[in-house]
């Protein structure tokens, strides 16, 4: 066997670092049909619309690292980013605290929307698929409650509101990068390091690999799907804002159909659905690559329709590959 | 004349020869074993012959006629049908359904009063009367299931059965029945081969035994003419008495004492203590509630009532993280269910437990000070493994129990509870774990140890307990722990109490 992995073939390489090649031969790809795409103003655009789906993806990893799924990220998304819309103008004082007050309020909402889940599962072992699309369902009704259905707009002059959106429409001074990205960057950065540095991130991934394992060595094992889902939460409801950062309005319509691709990113980067495996730093690559399917589609001009089958078909594609990585490693 | 005959069969995975030219032949109307360590060929060679992998070279001969094999089709199509330790059966349909699947594919309609009556005939047939054809399959118990399984393969008429370790998941007493399954088949002619690692039923069952090591044949003999001893030394070339290492046991205070447990519905008035640098044996029949007593001491199971008392204070144990706590280590009975991550690495399983003393302030890892610490225990029990990142299920079974157990040398424990810590490894990897066992009393720590084997029993333990029906049915050592006892007190034949 050591034979084999010290004279890796060819084949070998190709399937061990399949979304690499992936993410490189679509922005070769792009770079090749459409001029426009590698400038800086596309690609701050890009990453700009890309980061509160980063966000979003690392909660539904680790929910997908512990066995489950979190179908309920794209409603707490939207109470996230109306919620902040609401609380700007109600609050009796204005300026960066009053923001960040509203932030926290509203992270923290998302993420008691996401301990009800992790309790469902953790403690009344209920499947987290029938327990997060419950939380869905509710999440969104409570949001079309909450805004009337109308998009919920706040006063452009409101000094909290014009930190909120000049964070959403700035970027990093000299550079240009959008904050959204320098944020989602920081958060990024911050799980992975959770993830492989610390026994909380290791025990997670345990969990997802063979929980009654983990139980029976003496591991609080509810405590991590807790967690897990409790995290997801907040950082739905994070994507949220950041959602209402760049639009300038709270609409109780943000991130329908969000959690899908999420699952998509963790999915094409490597994630297993049934727990135990996956990274944030892949299944950051699995956002860039569904980010940039849309992005040249977009700027080829293709319609929306078909653009939806290319992007099953990508997805197919990133898993087969996978797949085939599997089977070569397996001796039977 | 042999009804099968498999010869000069070789089969390579990677480079790796799994068999190098085996031969096999069977009669029919005769029970023959196949025997071999871990790793000697016997799956591989069974799984050639039910088509699952293709052989490079050789022949398969079926009834005095060459038989091309190359899938499972082509093997249920020459009258040959696996029994494998995890069915296929589809567990909501029911029995008959189970039992005449492929006539269910066949027919567009089907005549649901028909195929009862057929189920039901062959049910009787083989003296299973007792199962209903309508039930419903999952919610049979195993012991049915795989008599539904069985006779799924009769109904298409197979002429070869193999049944690999099929007694795994059985009690003593399904396990009396399927015997007497097999044997009727054997009369009707079929040619049974069986795969087992428990000498027991292989003497007690089988008319031949052939004897597969390093993916070669060493021979077919008679099972009359062989003993305990020859057979095991055929198997791994050793001297029985070699297994068991000897001992240096310093017996010190008392470390765990159980008293009046009870766990619902069936362990009842259990109490027992186990000393420091004890190893104390828990024999009796699978289903007499000892796996339930070791996971009630660890927390895993609720207790309706007793004391756990260690080093003389009593202590409540709410869960296993308490027990940990506490300084008491389980290894599970079901190693690959229970006990080892088999997709994560060896490093992560050996650190997986709530004491982890190589942690940093808020769980950040410290992975050099980690890596040396279970580097050093590697070398400690011998653990075969190319790079602490390698795998847990990439190991052999014994070397997988060893990984089980480091956590528990990593979290330093002083009673460590085994759950037949040796099931389904090897008869080399056997040696190497009474070794550890043996280690770590010798270093204090008290051991109880869970095993439906007689000779581990015998050959480690200073005392046996043995479990009947959920109590204890009496306490043997020194000259009284003989195997006659052991089985007595399990069976409760004779006037135990």
């Amino acid at each position: 066997m050591s034979t084999e992995t010290a004279r890796p073939g060819a084949v070998a390489l190709l399937v061990k670092y399949n979304i690499y090649i992936m993410l490189v031969a679509l922005v070769v790809a792009s770079t090749l049909l459409s001029e426009h795409f590698l400038t800086v103003q596309n690609i701050h655009n890009l990453l700009r619309q890309l980061a509160p789906l980063a966000l979003v993806s690392i909660g539904m990893l680790l929910v997908v690292l512990t066995g489950g799924i979190d179908l309920s990220v794209g409603s707490v998304a939207a109470i996230g980013g109306m919620g902040v819309a609401m609380a700007m103008p109600a609050l009796p004082f204005d300026g960066g605290l009053a923001l960040l007050l509203c932030v926290m309020g509203a992270v923290l909402f998302g993420a008691a929307l996401g301990a009800v889940n992790g309790l469902l599962v953790s403690g009344f072992g209920m499947a987290s698929f029938v327990a997060t699309l419950a939380m869905m369902t509710m999440a969104r009704g409570l949001a079309y409650m909450l805004s009337n259905g109308q998009p919920v707009r706040f006063p452009r002059d409101l000094p909290t509101a014009q930190i909120l959106t000049g964070f959403g429409a700035k970027g990093l001074p000299g550079l240009g990068t959008p904050w959204p990205v320098v944020a989602a960057l920081a958060i990024v950065l911050l799980f992975i390091f959770l993830l492989r540095r610390t026994s909380w991130g290791r025990l997670t991934v345990a969990t997802g690999s063979n929980e009654t394992a983990v139980r029976l060595a003496g591991l609080p094992v509810w405590r991590f799907k807790f967690l897990a889902y409790t995290i997801c939460g907040g950082l739905s409801a994070l994507a949220g804002i950041m959602v209402t950062a760049r639009t300038a309005v709270g609409t109780p319509v943000t991130g329908v159909g969000l959690e899908l691709d999420a699952i998509a990113a963790c999915v094409i980067g490597g994630a297993l659905l049934s727990g135990g495996r996956g990274t944030v730093t892949h299944t950051m690559i699995g956002v860039l690559i569904l980010g940039l399917i849309g992005n040249i589609m977009n700027l080829m001009s293709v319609p929306a329709y078909p653009q939806q089958i290319i992007k099953g078909v990508i997805i197919i594609l990133a898993v087969l590959l996978q797949g085939v990585g599997l089977r070569a490693n397996r001796r039977v | 004349m042999q009804h099968l005959e498999m010869q000069d069969i070789s089969k390579e995975f990677g480079g790796i020869a799994a068999l190098r030219g085996a031969a096999f032949s069977a009669r029919a109307g005769e029970v023959h074993a196949l025997m071999g360590e871990n790793g000697a060929g016997k799956s591989t060679l069974m799984k050639i012959l039910a088509g699952a992998y293709d052989h490079e070279g050789g022949e398969i001969r079926i009834g005095g006629a060459a038989a091309s094999i190359h899938s499972p089709q082509d093997a249920i199509r020459k009258g040959v049908s696996v029994i494998y330790q995890e069915f296929s059966l589809a567990r909501h349909l029911t029995v008959a359904e189970n039992i005449l699947i492929e006539n269910l594919g066949s027919a567009f309609l089907v005549n649901r009063r028909a195929m009862e009556m057929r189920a039901a005939t062959l049910l009787q047939d083989m003296g299973f009367a007792e199962i209903d054809p309508r039930g419903i399959v999952g919610d049979l118990p195993v012991a049915f299931q795989q008599v539904v399984e069985i006779c799924k393969a009769l109904s298409r008429d197979c002429s070869i059965l193999v049944l690999d370790e099929p007694t795994a998941v059985l009690t003593t007493h399904e396990a009396e029945k399927l015997f007497a399954l097999v044997r009727r088949l054997r009369d009707r002619g079929v040619c049974v081969i069986y795969i087992s690692h428990r000498l027991d039923e292989i003497f007690a069952l089988c008319d031949r035994v052939t004897v597969l090591k390093d993916g070669a044949t060493v021979g077919t003999w008679d099972t009359a003419t062989l003993t305990h001893d020859s057979l095991t030394r055929l198997m791994i070339g050793r001297e029985l008495q070699d297994f068991f290492p000897p001992r240096v046991a310093e017996i010190g205070a008392v470390a765990l004492e159980v008293r009046g447990l009870a766990v619902p519905p069936l362990v009842r008035n259990v109490s027992f203590a186990v000393r420091r640098g004890e190893i104390l044996g828990i024999g009796g029949l699978v289903g007499a509630g000892r796996t339930e007593v070791l996971r009630a001491i660890f927390g895993a199971d609720r207790r309706s009532a007793g004391e756990i008392l260690l080093h003389g204070q009593p202590v409540t144990i709410p869960h296993p993280g308490a027990a940990v706590r506490a300084g008491i280590g389980l290894l599970p009975e079901d190693r690959k269910q229970q006990g080892v991550l088999l997709d994560m690495p060896i490093l992560t399983n050996a650190v997986m437990t709530p004491v982890n003393p190589h942690l940093g302030p808020m769980g950040l890892l410290r992975d050099r000070r980690e890596r040396g610490a279970v580097q050093a225990l590697r070398d400690g029990l011998r653990l075969k493994a190319a790079s602490l990142d390698a795998e847990a299920g990439t190991l052999s079974g014994g070397n997988q129990q060893k990984v089980a157990l480091m956590k528990w040398l990593v979290s330093g424990c002083d009673v460590l509870l085994l759950d037949e810590p040796t099931r389904g490894v090897d008869v080399g990897a056997k040696v190497e774990i009474y070794r550890v066992i043996n280690e770590l009393a010798a270093g204090g720590t008290a051991v109880v140890m869970v095993s439906s084997e007689m000779l581990e029993l015998m050959g480690m333990c200073d005392r046996v307990l043995v479990m009947r029906g959920g109590g204890i049915a009496g306490e043997l050592s020194g000259e009284s722990l003989t195997e006659a006892n052991i089985i007595e007190l399990a069976m409760g034949r004779g006037n135990v109490h």
